[in-house]
């Protein structure tokens, strides 16, 4: 079994390769769409603007090479953070304040990344910091975690997926934050696990060794 | 329920961590890896690492001590000090660090804050204050505290929003390694003016100085550096005192589990 991380240049890369070196593993780092077919599983991480990484994975090709392992090899994908924001249809997260044309995202799980803001979120934005996750069934990403966990959150935008059975754990922030995504071979976490210090190491050495 | 968090506070210089007294009389206090492996192991909420002489010697920590300190934190890490350009934010975000900090450069170069937020996200952006009271009134400082900057904090803080940081660190020089108390009055002005999260700083003497800054001041998270490093206060013992007043506090998944 080989585990890759997608390198194409907005992403945490350090802190996901620590943590996958701490629970035993060390990962293959992906820096060109087609080396994605010598992995068996992917991480995908990010952090910045929807607009700009989607933008960055179409130019480069990265796009149609993570739509074919995971659509047609049917390979387990992990999105973290932007990393799972982009598995949705639709981002609104422009390059430009105000902008809100939408952006399409790799359509993984269909439904729309939004502004906090425009949710009426009434806490202060981002939403930065530890937060509890609760969920009420357990896959094998979340194995021997307890729900009520707090997990480490740093967005402004949040994934709402069409389908509620899509959506495995949520947060609280004044309003529902998705905060796990699940449909098939297709994962995602809103927060760091790489960051939520040993609740976040099991969910790495669980996306790891179960899935 | 979003957590109030505790960040311990790492000051670097001369290859070492130190502490000083209103941003001056620096003591040493120990290695650094040591330090970061013991908080990590804790689980603490956070952790912040500046390099405080990076800015006046030009200078900066190097990408490969901080790509080591990497390794041994799982849980946010910010790093700052000396830090002012795009490329420097892109290397440190490669190796390992989750938040940057930008202080001094800001000051001249404000654009810089934008640009770090539009290509990497507000969320990895802090904009540190560093603030003295010149004349009875509250002045911005850079360069660990040694030269004016001649303007309000709470301009600037707004300023700093307005270009896109997505927190704030506000640290008062006046004081910082006093144990004396964080700065009510001010954090208070800068959380009532700013909506993204504000992180206190200076002055933490005992567990109840985080609960004030916490409950009446409006703050996000508090940070402390001498109370841990020369008390026997811990982040964990902090978090049990402010439980026990209604903060809402991380519990440690090991002591969930136990």
């Amino acid at each position: 079994m080989k585990l890759g991380i997608i390198k194409y240049g907005l992403g945490n890369i350090g802190s996901v390769f620590q943590s996958l070196k701490f629970v035993g593993y060390t990962p293959i780092i992906i820096e060109d769409p087609l080396e994605i077919k010598n992995v068996d599983k992917f991480i995908f991480p990010g952090v910045g603007n929807f607009t700009r990484a989607k933008n960055i994975l179409d130019k480069f090709g990265w796009t149609d090479e993570i739509l074919n392992a995971t659509i047609n090899l049917q390979k387990p994908i992990l999105g973290i953070c932007l990393g799972m924001q982009l598995l949705a249809e639709w981002g609104y997260e422009g390059l430009l304040e105000n902008n809100n044309t939408k952006t399409k995202g790799l359509g993984l799980i269909k439904g729309e990344v939004v502004n906090l803001k425009n949710i009426d979120c009434r806490e202060r934005i981002p939403h930065m910091g530890w937060n509890t996750v609760m969920w009420s069934y357990s896959p094998p990403l979340l194995s021997g975690i307890p729900s009520n966990t707090d997990f480490y959150f740093v967005h402004t935008y949040v994934f709402m997926p069409e389908k509620k059975v899509e959506i495995i754990a949520k947060a609280n922030y004044s309003v529902p934050v998705t905060a796990v995504v699940n449909k098939g071979n297709i994962w995602g976490t809103q927060f760091h696990p790489e960051k939520s210090s040993k609740a976040g190491l099991r969910i790495i050495k669980n996306f790891l060794e179960l899935i | 329920m979003l957590k109030k968090r505790i960040i311990p506070t790492l000051l670097y210089k001369d290859l070492g961590l130190v502490k000083g007294r209103k941003f001056k009389n620096l003591r040493k206090v120990g290695p650094v890896l040591p330090a970061i492996k013991v908080y990590n192991s804790r689980e603490v909420d956070e952790l912040i690492f500046f390099d405080i002489a990076a800015s006046d010697n030009n200078s900066f920590v190097d990408y490969d001590t901080i790509s080591e300190f990497s390794k041994f934190c799982f849980v946010p890490l910010t790093i700052g000090g000396g830090i002012d350009s795009i490329e420097k934010v892109k290397k440190l975000l490669e190796i390992g660090a989750d938040k940057i900090s930008i202080n001094s450069a800001a000051y001249g170069n404000p654009n810089l804050v934008e640009q770090i937020a539009n290509q990497f996200g507000s969320q990895c952006v802090v904009s540190s204050v560093d603030v003295k009271k010149v004349n009875n009134k509250w002045t911005c400082f850079s360069n660990s505290g040694t030269k004016n900057k001649d303007i309000c904090p709470i301009i600037w803080c707004k300023r700093l929003e307005d270009l896109g940081a997505g927190e704030i660190l506000i640290t008062s020089i006046d004081k910082d390694g006093t144990n004396q108390g964080y700065d009510l009055e001010l954090i208070q002005e800068i959380t009532s003016e700013v909506k993204i999260p504000v992180i206190a700083s200076g002055g933490a003497g005992k567990y109840d100085d985080m609960y004030k800054a916490l409950e009446l001041s409006g703050a996000s998270a508090v940070a402390a550096a001498s109370i841990f490093h020369f008390t026997e206060m811990t982040p964990n013992e902090a978090k049990l005192f402010l439980e026990s007043k209604g903060i809402p506090i991380r519990k440690n998944w090991t002591l969930l589990k136990t």
